[in-house]
């Protein structure tokens, strides 16, 4: 096994879960809400993209400028008619509903497009990639990675610098008294909700063009993303950029020993962080 | 006030409970009797029924009144099961026997899952269950002697030569194939009933009522003393354990296993969320009425494969938004009715009620 391979390859799948991961935590940090279809609408923007490629021949890059917009639209009208009216303090209702969209996003996606596995063809780019020394590194994983810093650098930039930011911290800190200086609460979510879904639909050009998938393999992104996001800890997106990372090369590390225990390996990378660290490597947020 | 004094009294016996109680118990003898006179067919129907309501029951005690809302359910239904079957092909038990050690492996489980899961706060609750289901699966997958990834049978000849089947075959001549479905119907007639029997003993009991105080203001409920965690703790535990039981009980009738079925989120999980959502969640009755809501949908809907899903999550959706006490909610609140009552009423004393 060639080590430094094997941990390169890890840290930039690292940058895909730590794609999946934003929009989970942004979410979550603004309104405490854990969308439990997250994944779903992961494979949902996956399936979109590919339409997109397959029926108007874009190149998947073009498809997904066409997608993010869409995407935005979709979140702000879940989060406007649906998930807006589950928030409050009882945590049942926003589980068991965004539990139910996942079904009913599963088993639309499947009736639509069947079980069959597919895949994002993203051209040259398959296969394309570049030497450093003695390793090779796929141009799409290197993309990957480059977009989720380049999604984490331009999210904190829009959290602290900028009006909209500041509502969503306001929003988070104290919706009522955000929302006596004149920001409305359910407003500021539901575009919370849809800048989420346009990272959904960044991170799914990359799932969709890096590997198959089919309609069945939403819930497991979600719990890739969720455990990137408690490693890293709460409320801080670079931690959860280091949270993907210890995934993806327990992930690496663990299948380059036995590829039965890939996905095991990442899994117990949870537990024994979660374990030792119950509030992750960069907690910010207090509660 | 002519000098008597009039005690208060705390009661939470209604008209309608004690109708219920009476009615219940028919059912029951009705429905011990039924093998002599229903069709195998309706049989495992009712075994079916039977076996959802108790896996309903014991989430809805987790979520509806403990507040622990789990989608990692399947990992008990999964290892129990598991361990059933090990007990069965490896260790040459009878059934039985394996059914209650799937249901200890399963308790057992919880214990480990319990510490690693309480540290996830509400939400985070739900997905770390799912990550422990996801990793038990993972490891029973590699349990080679089971099959591993693909699974395995249960010989014929174990089931047909457990505890009862020659019982029944002496008293009603029933063949050993349809005795064993005789005994597994039985035997999910009892924990339906031991489990709906142990929610209401456990929601009347000083138990219950801390648990009702944690559920509505925790912080009060532990000013008074309230020992919040060792409770769902122990709720947890309990829920476990019975869901193991039916976990590895659903599968010696089965008699075939695989880790994808053992541990599917949508066979032990989801549905039994849209079972006790569209009955009621956090009422005894919600979960009896979704089955049989759940049931009618399924026969109606089975053929259409995914629709049936997707419209089970939709209604799932729809109550949560625009009922989410469930339809049982809206009966009871419409009626006042309850059947089995755990609301502590205040009766007697000066004032005549």
């Amino acid at each position: 096994m060639n080590w430094a391979d094997t941990i390169l390859q890890g840290i930039l799948l690292g940058g895909l879960y730590a794609l999946f991961a934003a929009g989970l935590s942004l979410v979550f940090g603004i309104m405490r809400l854990v969308n439990l279809a997250h994944g779903d609408l992961i494979v949902l923007a996956a399936y979109l993209i590919l339409v997109l490629v397959d029926t108007l021949h874009l190149n998947p890059f073009v498809a997904l400028v066409i997608a993010m917009p869409i995407m935005f639209g979709i979140g702000w009208l879940l989060q406007t008619y649906v998930l807006n009216r589950t928030l409050g303090p009882d945590i049942l209702p926003p589980l068991l509903v965004t539990f139910g969209l996942s079904v009913v996003l599963q088993n639309g996606l499947l009736q639509a497009y069947s079980a069959d596995n597919r895949r994002i063809p993203s051209g040259y780019l398959d296969t394309a990639s570049i030497s450093i020394g003695s390793l090779h590194v796929g141009v799409m994983p290197l993309l990957t990675f480059v977009s989720a810093v380049a999604v984490i650098l331009i999210l904190n930039r829009l959290l602290y610098a900028t009006e909209l930011g500041r509502a969503f911290r306001a929003t988070s800190d104290d919706a009522v008294t955000a929302g006596l200086m004149g920001i409305q609460p359910h407003r500021t979510f539901a575009i919370a909700t849809g800048i989420a879904m346009t990272i959904v639909a960044v991170s799914a050009l990359y799932l969709g063009t890096r590997s198959n998938f089919d309609p069945t393999i939403g819930p497991a992104r979600l719990i890739y993303a969720f455990e990137a996001v408690i490693m890293g800890g709460l409320g801080s997106l670079w931690g959860t950029l280091i949270g993907g990372i210890i995934l993806g090369m327990a992930q690496t590390i663990g299948g380059a020993i036995n590829p039965e225990w890939q996905i095991l390996a990442g899994h117990i990378a949870f537990v024994l962080v979660l374990l030792f660290r119950p509030r992750g490597f960069f907690p910010r947020a207090v509660d | 006030m002519d000098g008597q004094t009039t005690i208060w009294r705390v009661e939470t016996k209604t008209r309608a409970s004690t109708a219920f109680a009476i009615l219940a118990m028919l059912a029951i003898i009705a429905g011990l009797g039924a093998p002599i006179y229903l069709p195998r067919a309706t049989l495992q129907d009712l075994f079916f029924i039977l076996t959802m309501l108790a896996l309903a029951q014991s989430w809805n005690l987790l979520a509806g009144y403990a507040g622990l809302v789990s989608v990692g359910q399947q990992a008990f239904v999964g290892l129990g099961a598991y361990v059933m079957f090990a007990g069965v092909v490896l260790l040459k038990l009878d059934p039985l026997v394996a059914i209650l050690l799937g249901g200890i492996a399963a308790a057992l489980l919880a214990i480990p899952a319990g510490i690693f899961a309480f540290r996830l706060q509400g939400a985070y609750f739900a997905i770390g269950t799912w990550v422990i289901a996801e990793i038990v699966r993972l490891l029973v997958a590699q349990w080679k002697m089971l099959g591993g990834g693909t699974g395995t049978s249960l010989p014929a000849s174990a089931t047909r030569h457990m505890q009862g089947v020659d019982l029944a075959h002496r008293l009603f001549g029933f063949r050993p194939a349809q005795a064993v479905d005789v005994i597994c119907y039985w035997l999910a007639l009892l924990l339906a009933v031991a489990t709906i029997f142990m929610v209401y003993r456990l929601l009347r009991s000083r138990h219950g009522l801390a648990l009702a105080s944690v559920r509505d203001n925790q912080e009060a409920a532990r000013a008074v003393g309230v020992d919040a965690r060792r409770l769902k703790a122990l709720v947890y535990l309990a829920s476990a354990l019975v869901t193991g039981l039916v976990g590895a009980l659903i599968y010696v009738q089965k008699a075939r296993i695989s880790p994808d079925a053992a541990f599917s989120v949508t066979d032990w999980t989801a549905y039994v969320i849209f079972i006790v959502v569209i009955g009621g969640i956090g009422t005894i009755e919600g979960p009896i009425v979704g089955v049989l809501v759940f049931f009618a949908l399924q026969k109606l809907l089975a053929d259409f494969g995914s629709i049936y899903l997707m419209v089970l999550g939709l209604i799932g959706i729809v109550i949560m938004l625009f009922a989410p006490q469930g339809l049982w909610g809206l009966f009871a609140s419409r009626t006042g009715i309850q059947l089995l009552p755990v609301r502590r009423l205040l009766r007697g004393g000066p004032i005549k009620n």
